[in-house]
């Protein structure tokens, strides 16, 4: 349908002098939608020209209002030689297209040249008046509404929340082009950036179609990325999850909507699987033996080589008493079960004095990650079929895994982009399933018709699918995709976390009913998704379970890694922290084929260490659940990288976590041990002082007697871990706490004695900083509004061609602390704050380059409140055991022999209640006398701060000025009429309420130099550049009436420079969310926090009990 | 491993008071390194060297690419590249236009010339601030002086106006502008004990009384300058000098008044004759371009340093000039009064200014 756009040309300022002989500027804009131009007047002689143009109407196609951005040329007259181009100004019109959104953009944008950068800016006013058509958004998609954040947008309620969209657009890259050789390089650049607007336009159209096919109305969790291919081409790939929202009148509204943190499910695992998986049962699939044949004579045309691996679920420790299972040994030519198994065992334990108690502990370690065939012949090899009956499945709950599977099978793939959920929504995690492949990059034929790439992702997401499945998982949730590129190589890569969700939010209100109500009956809301969602029996992967720790009902796993962010719903205790784990490998240079297999041989590798990485640094924390990991692995010409990272909290529902051991090879060597055990003490020093650090101080006493009083036949036994062995012998305590699940990490040689002292290196963050790469911070919740979002960039040189992976690890790691800890310090001034949501990208521009940027916000909070509000969490969940067994024995140990399976909340409540009684007291009093200490630090630290430079206090003041002055006109610059517009990759902003999206930011931009030097440099080019897309992105959020960005990432930041010939270019791709907030304290309203760590709707009846 | 390439960029510009003041002061990043690990810096926030200079490097960046800005204000204020809030703007603007009164004292009444801006080396030897910092302080004096040499109106509210100054600091940069425009002598050795502060109050005033701002709100003329008119009106005064009979009654009204009231009556009755003369010439000389820059040099010679080799109290000083202003009214044959007190009050506010017991 058609639709009419308007545009009007206001005026302009600080125009640049385009007249060197008058020192003046005779500009004029041409303002260009498709293939229609109109001109203003030359206004001349000015650099702040007043045009005043009239209003240019464009009528054009809906299709073509989605797909082009309105391009408008600032230009400086001249009457005998060619009009010089001052800059440029792309609109994306399509916020204009939908009716919640913005109605008009108008405002000073900045002009933006590809050489010159930002040179003045202009006022420009756009509008959109779409024919009243009630079939309007058939045709094309006009009103379905994108959003970048990766929940339900704050003022939104989801009715249904349909599933997966995907969608792929390729083209030819301009810069490759033979036309490219006799254009300029700012026509080159323009060029580029104009296609790329076209077909990010055209895809979100795309995307648009499909979702009004699956008769939703929104994507949440939009995610476009480009690949540049180079020669063979320009990807534009963007993924999301379609959903129906409807708008919110009010907050009020919002509670009955999501009111049901208490609907999980929680009964006993599923232990049937109603839908025979084919795939996992066997022990290899004809499929997975095509994807895992390593050798070069692939006959696949273009694609060499793929591996894939699938990461560690749950990390698993080992139960069985086959030992160790390590598959890890992708040079084995032939995929039998057996060799590898043997192969690694001996690797691994090689030389080891280890008894053989602790032998069996070796296994998780090793397991944690296991290469994607891992599963499979695990699967194989502890002979688990998946038909296995469960034997108290009742029949509501087959109706109900029916119903979810149903409701899933009927998509391709049952993905969602989202990592915050409803409540409710999620029922079960299962752990992180990911999937890499290497492919050979080939010229796109057919532009209309990108069959191999569609291809290519389809393979992984199927087996992403699997993997899930495999778990005993129906759906992925916290789904992201990548690609690393080098040269004609491209690393794949697909990651999230395998989930059993709630089927209420995937169907039309089908199920609700009397389903809802008997879900209700019984839910712990805080634990509920930790259980596991597969059968006990019929583990995955060997893991080692326990009864969980909150409400003794069901089993969890010890270790539990996520790709999600933490749910609200979620009991933590303590603090959280950033972990990273990371890790290069040197590759020797190769061509073509040789290189990728070269890499897909390297990547198990990469992918297990990471996990021995991110295990053995969580432990070290003492921590025992991992949320957000995104692991990033980056080809380069001679290398490989790779980066995970995570944030770390201790979950009440899973068991403590065991220290790390250190077992060294030569047991008689008197110094050698001597070394051994100081490095041991090191060790334990550094966990007790990470649980002192993060708050960690889960209730004592129930760890004591959690192995006894859980009835449970098959206790964990040390000698009969393994849980096929349904004997129901031995129940032998387990209470050798703290060493129980110890790590053992053996140093056989000097590259694990590396590991070690890597491990102990990782300086904490200095105090008062906390940081998390989720969105919000576990045990913090008073925020202020105070928040500071930020990108840095480094881009370092690795000294020497001879590098060893030693060296280079080591190079790697100082580069990363080194960033972090100089964020710390540049960002003193906030203290006490959290970094969060901090996000890394890896990348390998040349040979010996590495580039990291880093975005992230620091916000601030009230340092005095965070101990009383991270006492909340834990009283609460002690309340809420204690509130209906009041009458329960005070003697835990009475019941302990009782195998009773059928009563297992019982002495479960009774820990809890014996915690309580006997912590809570002195836990209150070290609170009240820590807050005490903290404020008298504080002010010391003020009273310091002032005394020794004054400016140090001003810093600390005016930014919190900022906030407050923003609505009222502030003295001295009072004709500054910029409006603030807050960024932030959070979807929220502390102390305010978002109170309408605007629109989707998606922008690209590319910059470059031929004068480097005198730009300041690498530095100085690039710190511009950044600048510059900041103030293009304020702008435009500012143009559409917000202020504010959230949910900012940049996604691409492509650096190359050429100081021989004093050239560097840059291209930047970000998006995020615009919208206006409202602050909490200017609502004149209860202030609704937008997420709390803790939410609490049930059982908050009557005070703590003692 | 060496970083090439090392930025960070906040969504609100981040900005460090200590490391601004560095940059202002003209060190390089590396003494300005050395200078923050001086403070202490280091012990307090247990980080490292290279962070620091990481992190000194960043600033210096960000400052630079600010002064293009910083040059003209208001568009710091009106630019999208830098989000900074406004007081953090206000500062920045206060900060980079701030000068040392020593400096400014050594260029008061020098052209703001390519010359001058060449001396400015042996100017850093004796003031002991960094020659970059004196060209920027220079540098800020010229570019103030250009934009505000052709506009009119009161010169202060011009400044304040065109660079957001804070109004004690736009007036201080009028004085300078109108030393720059009146080029008065203030380098003999003779008004070295003058200081900044002094000169520039003095310039205060004689604008305060003189200029065409100050008579009407509506000026028509730049106030850099003081109004010919006026100037060439002071010829008239002569007569207070020339004309026996008026100096004479002038005397012995002053002394009328004064008797019992100042401590150096004595002395003032015998130099009235001496210091009237002065006073007087001191106005006559006013229109002759060549004989202005003398203005200083002869307040202090001919009235200053009698009164102070007499002992004269500040106070005394005042009454004998308040006084000696009004005493005409009462002068038959002098028909100049309001051109006499106008031109008195200028002269008495800076005399009091300038006198040092």
């Amino acid at each position: 349908m058609p639709g009419k756009l308007k545009v009007k040309i206001v005026a302009g300022r600080h125009l640049p002098v385009m007249d060197r002989a008058s020192d003046l500027t005779d500009a004029f804009v041409e303002v260009k939608f498709g293939n229609t131009t109109f001109k203003t007047d030359v206004y001349p002689k000015s650099l702040n020209p007043q045009w005043n143009s009239e209003w240019f109407k464009f009528e054009v196609d809906d299709e073509e209002l989605q797909d082009e951005p309105l391009q408008i040329t600032v230009l400086d007259h001249d009457t005998y030689s060619a009009n010089d181009a001052i800059g440029k100004v792309y609109i994306d019109i399509d916020p204009l297209l939908y009716s919640e959104a913005a109605t008009v953009i108008s405002g000073w944008f900045p002009i933006y040249d590809t050489i010159h950068g930002i040179r003045g800016e202009i006022n420009v006013v756009v509008k959109v008046d779409l024919f009243n058509d009630l079939n309007r958004f058939r045709q094309s998609s006009c009103g379905v509404k994108f959003f970048c954040t990766t929940s339900i947008p704050k003022c939104y309620r989801a009715v249904i929340i349909h599933g997966f969209v995907e969608e792929l657009v390729v083209n030819e890259d301009p810069e490759y082009q033979w036309i490219d050789r006799i254009r300029t390089p700012r026509a080159s650049n323009e060029a580029r950036q104009r296609l790329i607007s076209l077909m990010s336009g055209e895809l979100q159209r795309k995307i648009g179609l499909k979702v009004l096919e699956m008769r939703g109305n929104a994507v949440v969790g939009y995610l476009q990325c480009f690949d540049l291919e180079g020669e063979s081409g320009l990807v534009v790939r963007a993924i999301g999850t379609v959903c129906t929202l409807d708008k919110l009148s009010n907050t009020s509204a919002f509670l009955p909507a999501c009111n049901s943190p208490s609907k999980e499910m929680k009964e006993i695992p599923f232990n049937e699987d109603p839908n025979p998986n084919t795939h996992s049962s066997g022990p290899s699939t004809p499929l997975k033996n095509q994807t895992y044949s390593f050798s070069p004579s692939k006959s696949y045309s273009r694609q060499s080589s793929s591996s894939d691996t699938d990461l560690s679920l749950t990390p698993k420790t080992a139960p069985s008493p086959q030992g160790p299972r390590i598959f890890l040994f992708p040079s084995s030519p032939t995929l039998s079960c057996d060799s590898p198994h043997l192969k690694k065992s001996c690797l691994l334990l090689s030389g080891s004095a280890l008894n053989p108690l602790h032998s069996s502990h070796v296994s998780p370690v090793v397991l944690r990650k296991s290469v994607s065939f891992t599963e499979e012949l695990l699967l194989a090899a502890s002979g688990m079929g998946s038909g296995s009956a469960g034997k108290e499945g009742g029949p509501f709950k087959t109706l109900l895994r029916q119903q979810t599977q149903s409701a899933l099978e009927q998509r391709e793939f049952p993905f969602f982009t989202l990592t915050t959920f409803p409540p409710g929504f999620l029922v079960h995690v299962g752990g992180v399933v990911s999937a890499r492949s290497v492919k050979l990059l080939d010229r796109i034929h057919n532009p209309d018709e990108p069959e191999t790439r569609d291809a290519w992702w389809a393979e992984i997401r199927q087996e992403i699918k699997s993997h899930a499945k495999a778990l005993g998982c129906h759906a992925v949730v916290g789904y992201s995709e990548s690609t690393s590129i080098c040269e004609e190589v491209c690393i794949l890569s697909a990651s999230g976390t395998a989930a059993v969700l709630n089927p209420r939010f995937l169907q039309d209100g089908t199920v609700e009913g009397c389903l809802e109500q008997r879900i209700e009956e019984a839910s712990p809301p805080g634990c509920g998704f930790c259980h596991i969602p597969y059968d006990e029996l019929n583990m995955p992967f060997p893991a080692h379970l326990t009864y969980c720790y909150n409400c003794r009902k069901q089993k969890v796993p010890d270790v539990l890694f996520t790709t999600i962010d933490l749910p609200v719903e979620a009991i933590v205790i303590g603090k959280g922290c950033l972990i990273q784990a990371r890790l290069c490998r040197l590759k020797k240079k190769a061509q073509a084929e040789a290189n990728a297999t070269s890499i897909s041989n390297l990547l198990p590798f990469m992918e297990y260490e990471v996990h021995t990485q991110l295990m053995n640094k969580l432990k070290l924390r003492g921590m025992n659940a991992l949320f957000g990991l995104r692991i990033q692995i980056t080809v380069g010409e001679n290398m490989l990288m790779g980066l995970a990272s995570a944030t770390g909290v201790y979950l009440a529902a899973l068991p403590t976590p065991g220290g790390i051991q250190i077992a060294g090879k030569t047991p008689n060597d008197g110094t050698y041990e001597q070394h051994i055990s100081h490095m041991q003490k090191k060790i334990n020093d550094t966990i007790a002082k990470n649980k002192e650090l993060y708050e960690i101080n889960p209730p004592e006493l129930p760890e004591e007697i959690i192995g006894s009083p859980i009835p449970e036949p098959r206790q964990r036994s040390r000698l009969l871990r393994s849980q096929s062995e349904s004997s129901d012998e031995v129940t032998e305590l387990d209470l050798s706490h703290g060493k129980k699940d110890a790590f053992v990490l053996e140093i056989d040689d000097t590259d694990a004695m590396e590991d070690v002292h890597s491990l102990l290196t990782d300086a904490p963050p200095p105090s008062g900083f906390y940081s998390c790469n989720t969105e919000i911070m576990p045990g913090i919740s008073n925020w202020t509004p105070e928040i500071q979002m930020f990108t840095a960039v480094r881009v370092s040189r690795l000294g020497n061609i001879n590098l060893t992976n030693q060296t280079l690890n080591k190079n790697f790691n100082d580069l990363c602390e080194n960033l972090l800890k100089s964020l710390y310090f540049k960002l003193r001034s906030m203290v006490p704050c959290c970094l969060c949501h901090v996000n890394f990208t890896v990348a390998l521009p040349e040979d010996e380059l590495v580039q990291i940027a880093v975005t992230a916000v620091a916000i601030t909070f009230d340092k005095n409140q965070t101990l009383q509000a991270n006492k909340a969490p834990t009283e609460k969940s002690q309340q809420r055991a204690s509130t209906d067994n009041e009458e329960q024995l005070q003697f835990p140990l009475e019941l302990c022999p009782d195998p009773l399976a059928s009563q297992p909340s019982l002495p479960a409540k009774e820990v809890l209640e014996g915690a309580t009684s006997q912590t809570g007291i002195p836990a209150a009093q070290r609170d009240r006398c820590n807050s005490w200490i903290e404020l008298i630090k504080l002010k010391a630290q003020t009273i310091r701060r002032g005394s020794i430079k004054t400016t140090a206090s001003l810093d600390k003041t005016s930014p919190l000025a900022e906030g407050y002055l923003r609505h009222r006109s502030v003295p001295s610059c009072t004709n500054s009429t910029v409006s603030v517009v807050k960024m932030t990759p959070l979807s929220f902003l502390p102390g305010a309420k978002i109170t309408k999206y605007l629109g989707i930011i998606n922008m690209f931009f590319i910059r470059e130099t031929t004068s480097l030097r005198e730009e300041g440099g690498v530095s100085g080019f690039l710190h511009a550049f950044i600048a510059e897309v900041f103030a293009m992105v304020r702008a435009h959020v500012a143009a559409l009436g917000g202020n504010a960005v959230v949910s900012y990432i940049m996604k691409q930041c492509v650096f190359m420079e050429n100081p021989n010939k004093n050239q560097a270019q840059c291209l930047i791709n970000v998006s995020g969310d615009a919208v206006i907030f409202v602050r909490e304290s200017e609502l004149e309203m209860l202030p609704v926090q937008p997420s709390t760590v803790v939410s609490q709707p049930t059982s908050s009846g009557g005070d703590v009990t003692t | 491993m060496t970083s090439d390439l090392d930025i960070f960029v906040g969504n609100t510009t981040l900005i460090d008071e200590e490391v601004y003041q560095l940059w202002l002061d003209g060190y390089t990043v590396s003494e300005a390194v050395s200078r923050r690990l001086r403070g202490g810096l280091l012990e307090r926030s247990g980080t490292s060297v290279s962070v620091l200079q990481s992190d000194t490097r960043d600033h210096f960046r960000t400052f630079q690419m600010l002064e293009r800005l910083l040059h003209s204000p208001p568009r710091l204020c009106q630019q999208l590249l830098f989000q900074i809030p406004p007081p953090r703007q206000a500062a920045l603007i206060q900060g980079y236009y701030a000068f040392e009164p020593a400096l400014a004292r050594e260029l008061l009444g020098k052209k703001l010339s390519k010359g001058t801006k060449k001396e400015l080396d042996e100017v850093s030897a004796r003031t002991g601030l960094s020659l970059r910092a004196c060209r920027r302080q220079f540098d800020n004096f010229k570019r103030v002086f250009k934009a505000v040499e052709e506009l009119k109106g009161p010169l202060a509210e011009l400044i304040q106006q065109h660079f957001l100054l804070p109004p004690p600091l736009a007036r201080d940069y009028a004085a300078i502008v109108f030393f720059a425009n009146s080029r008065f002598e203030t380098g003999k050795r003779r008004l070295q004990f003058l200081s900044f502060g002094d000169l520039a109050a003095c310039a205060q005033h004689m604008m305060g009384h003189w200029t065409q701002g100050a008579m009407t709100p509506e000026a028509a003329e730049p106030d850099g300058d003081v109004p010919r008119s006026f100037l060439q009106d002071l010829k008239e005064l002569k007569v207070l000098v020339s004309d026996k009979d008026l100096l004479d009654q002038h005397k012995s009204l002053v002394c009328s008044a004064l008797r019992g009231k100042i401590s150096v009556y004595n002395e003032m009755e015998t130099n009235f004759k001496a210091l009237s003369r002065a006073l007087v010439n001191v106005g006559l000389k006013l229109p002759h371009p060549r004989d202005v820059r003398d203005f200083f040099v002869d307040l202090v010679e001919k009235v200053l340093d009698p009164c102070r080799s007499d002992h004269w109290s500040l106070g005394d000083l005042r009454l004998f000039l308040g006084s000696y202003t009004t005493a005409p009214r009462a002068l038959g044959g002098f028909r100049h009064q309001l051109l006499w007190e106008r031109y008195m009050a200028g002269i008495s506010a800076c005399l009091l200014r300038m006198y040092h017991e």
